[in-house]
């Protein structure tokens, strides 16, 4: 084989390399965002209540169940879209379901609740978002996967959808779960 | 009923093709007429089953038939007819239907148009086109049927994304497909090529035709897309480099370098392999970005909704054409006989650096738009790329390119003159200047790189004039004289001329709307006024309006100008209940030199509502521009030399005397 002959076997060779990066691509999934928190303890906050009606939410009150801690806002457009969905997930028995208000208004975030309702047990208010920087917040909603021993072990970016609770975070739960 | 009927017709539409797909390549190996024949009748009655599907899937959506899954999960019963029809190819599985409908359409125009083809050489194009056909009618039936049926049919369906509900977006879709598959032809006839191991001028002449149709409807889809982002997306900008996008794009940009060296091709006898190469990869880029958009591999704002069977039927489906057809590239392209050399400065020698140009661009953009993925698949982190890296590194390759475009088609074929070719176009370059002074003094200090994309613009320009007013030999002749030599020139050199003219028009506008564009985000009360780029904005508040399938929050401006009326905007904020989605609509008005384009937001709870205003400089010449160089392919299709037994014609005409200068051309 010449010089030449391996000219005209270039393009096919480019492209077998390509393909190999698809099927490797195929099998991963773009949307998820790795958290540098991934398997690692909850960074240590104490967040002081939304106001009189909620209770605040601290590191400590993470441990012992499982829990999902919801990051939100009411200025965040795709949490009004998210929040149907946080509702039928309230009181399921399987995990505790803890909100994060960052950087919000507590009164704009009261109205919020008021009108859509509250599925959180806890809600820490973020007002100048340094927890929100310790967890590695990208923008809201976020929503984080917290093992009884306290341990971040998934985090999803942007509003949970019915496909993504079913993919990840219900056999993730149960499997935490036992 | 009707649906059934479809699914049948096309389950047999995929039958046919695969008679299609094997009878006539036999023939044409063996030389049976008969068998060759085949591959008409296959084509037709493949057109046929297919157009029959379509219709009924179409039915479907206008009678809002919710029991097939296809119209229940991406049709409503409230939405306008308009909508329901676009509807059909605003999902995964209809759109599909759409590209098998077109891909066919294809195939009976060959059959039509074919007729001085030689048989062999039809046949075997048929052949690879029913194969590209069997390759998506089988994913269409086996991993994405559009006629499934759900029992209990819904009482109403699910609706169509609003941003979608859009006339620009409702046409998008057919002349993007019209794009990509009308690239299968010029792929077919490489491939027939490479089968028979012998590729001529007669080949080139007759893919040239079909390269033009496929670029021209592309350029369309493209900036019908870019323009439907630009008004309803609501930032203002009009390209955003996404991976949907560039999906379009790197097929535009090897079909564009496939465009110009199919010229030499048929006029020198030169470039075989290369072209032969070209015409396989803008194919398989359109592949490539069918690939991309529908099964995840990447993150896009607009990818329909994806399945990874669906991926992996895509991927097998790409390795095997385009891993086939580059291993076939392989092994029998070293065997075309090479054609004579050329010299570097003359036509062929700038298609040839346009041509390096253009991989060289479209290769930058397949790097941009998978870095996300090779990255990922190394496990070396999640990266994006954007603009920044598009922009840093496409600009320096399209500058040259422009630049090019204005002396090439002065340049003779086989050996020319550079230094008599730039002593004639002096007034360009006198032209050239005076623009880029005046510009970068407007501009001082305002980002006065800009002033340079409008020099090139008006380079382009005035060269493509300045070419035409010295072949008509304006103000040397008589203007009669000059008139009959105008007429006389052929239309594929007035083709070239507008398309390239269109590209100067796209450089300004792409330029000035970004380097000289002015903004102002603000909160606004009834009764403010807010001044941007010498127009006073002034803001009468937001009344809430009712449309067929959404509300809307609708805002009133009046703009004036040094106290003149200039226009009254209704930018809306909607908000479709179906689907408990909003989407805002721009409120534009255009003086054909820039467009005031204002969106109005949320309110913020006090009685004011934030508002942006945009005054984009010369953005309409973007579209106008693409709107130039596709009716440049459309002139240049129209050339008597491009249609049926045009080359016997022409043969006889130059016997008859008919200056040999401009046949050359």
């Amino acid at each position: 084989m010449n010089s030449r002959r391996l000219f005209y076997l270039l393009p096919v060779i480019v492209f077998g390399v390509l393909c190999a990066f698809l099927l490797r691509g195929l099998s991963l999934d773009p949307s998820t965002v790795p958290t540098a928190l991934a398997d690692k303890q909850v960074p240590v906050f104490d967040l002081p209540p939304l106001d009189s009606q909620t209770k605040g939410l601290a590191s400590s009150d993470l441990v012992g169940e499982v829990a999902l801690v919801n990051v939100f806002a009411s200025w965040c457009l795709p949490c009004r879209v998210e929040h149907p969905f946080l509702m039928e997930l309230a009181d399921n028995g399987a995990f505790a379901l803890h909100g994060v208000n960052y950087k919000d208004k507590p009164e704009d975030a009261r109205a919020w609740l008021d009108e859509l309702g509250d599925p959180f047990l806890r809600i820490g208010a973020d007002q100048d978002g340094r927890a929100g920087i310790d967890l590695g917040v990208y923008g809201v909603p976020e929503t984080f996967v917290i093992d009884r021993a306290g341990r971040i072990r998934y985090k999803h970016v942007g509003p949970i959808t019915q496909s993504d609770l079913e993919k990840y975070l219900l056999p993730l739960i149960r499997k935490l779960s036992r | 009923m009707i649906v059934e009927i479809g699914h049948i017709a096309l389950i047999m539409a995929l039958i046919v093709a695969l008679v299609q797909a094997t009878i006539p390549m036999i023939g044409a190996a063996r030389g049976d007429g008969r068998l060759m024949a085949v591959a008409s009748t296959a084509a037709g009655a493949q057109w046929v089953f297919i157009v029959i599907a379509f219709l009924s899937l179409m039915n479907a959506y206008v009678t809002s038939d919710f029991s097939v899954f296809n119209v229940a999960s991406n049709s409503h019963s409230a939405k306008p007819m308009l909508y329901k029809i676009a509807g059909v190819w605003g999902n995964h599985e209809g759109s599909l239907v759409l590209w098998v409908l077109i891909l066919a359409t294809f195939g009976g125009a060959i059959v039509l148009f074919g007729g001085n083809l030689p048989p062999a050489l039809r046949a075997r194009v048929l052949s690879v086109q029913a194969l590209i056909a069997v390759g998506f009618l089988s994913f269409s039936l086996f991993t994405s049927n559009p006629f499934e049926r759900v029992f209990p049919a819904p009482l109403d369906g699910n609706g169509l994304n609003p941003l979608l509900q859009d006339p620009g977006l409702a046409f998008h879709p057919p002349f993007l497909y019209l794009g990509y598959v009308g690239f299968s032809v010029a792929f077919a006839f490489a491939i027939a090529a490479l089968i028979e191991g012998r590729v001529d001028a007669a080949w080139a002449r007759w893919v040239r035709p079909w390269t033009l149709i496929a670029w021209s409807f592309l350029t369309i889809g493209i900036a019908l897309g870019s323009w439907w982002a630009y008004y309803e997306l609501g930032w203002g900008g009009w390209w955003y480099w996404d991976p949907v996008e560039n999906a379009s794009f790197m097929p535009w940009l090897a079909g564009t370098a496939l465009l110009h060296s199919a010229i030499v091709c048929e006029k020198r006898d030169a470039l075989k392999a290369w072209t032969v190469l070209l015409a396989i990869v803008a194919f398989s880029l359109s592949l490539l970005g069918t690939f991309l958009v529908r099964s995840g591999v990447l993150t896009s704002v607009h990818a329909f909704a994806t399945d990874p069977a669906r991926g992996v039927f895509i991927l097998g489906f790409l390795i095997f054409v385009v891993g086939g057809s580059l291993t076939l590239f392989a092994v029998r392209a070293p065997l075309l006989k090479a054609g004579g050399l050329f010299a570097p400065v003359s036509r062929e020698g700038g298609i040839v650096l346009n041509n390096l140009l253009f991989s060289a661009a479209a290769a930058t953009v397949l790097l941009g738009t998978l870095y996300p993925l090779f990255i990922d698949a190394l496990g070396a982190g999640k990266v994006s790329v954007g603009p920044p890296y598009f922009n840093t590194v496409f600009i320096p390759l399209m500058a040259p390119l422009i630049v090019l475009a204005g002396i090439a088609p002065m340049l003779a074929w086989k050996r020319a003159d550079l230094t008599g070719v730039i002593a004639r176009i002096k007034i360009v370059a006198a032209v050239t200047v005076l623009v880029l002074l005046w510009s970068v003094y407007r501009a001082w200090g305002n980002a006065v790189f800009g002033a340079f994309g409008i020099g090139l613009s008006a380079w382009l320009a005035s060269s493509v004039l300045f070419d035409w007013a010295v072949r008509i030999r304006l103000f040397r002749v008589s203007a009669l004289d000059s008139l009959q030599r105008a007429i006389r020139i052929p239309r594929a050199a007035y083709g070239m001329s507008l398309a390239h003219f269109g590209v100067a028009l796209l450089v300004a506008g792409v330029t000035a709307s970004s380097a000289w564009r002015t903004e102002a985000i603000q909160v606004m009360r009834q009764g403010e006024t807010i001044s941007v780029a010498g127009f006073e904005f002034l803001f009468h508040g937001v009344v809430r309006a009712e449309g067929p399938n959404y509300t809307a929050d609708r805002g009133h401006f009046t703009v004036t100008r040094a106290g003149g009326l200039v226009a009254e905007l209704w930018p809306e904020n909607r908000f479709y209940p179906v689907q408990q989605q909003p989407t805002t609509e721009a409120a534009i008005h255009t003086t054909w030199l820039a467009d005031l384009y204002v969106v109005v937001g949320d309110p913020d709870g006090q009685g004011g509502w934030s508002t942006r205003v945009y005054y984009n400089p010369l953005v309409p010449w973007i579209w106008l521009g693409a709107m130039v160089m596709a009716l440049g392919g459309a002139v240049s299709l129209s050339d008597r030399r491009h249609r049926v037994g045009a080359p016997n014609r022409r043969r006889r005409r130059l016997m008859a005397g008919e200056p040999a200068a401009e046949v050359a051309r």
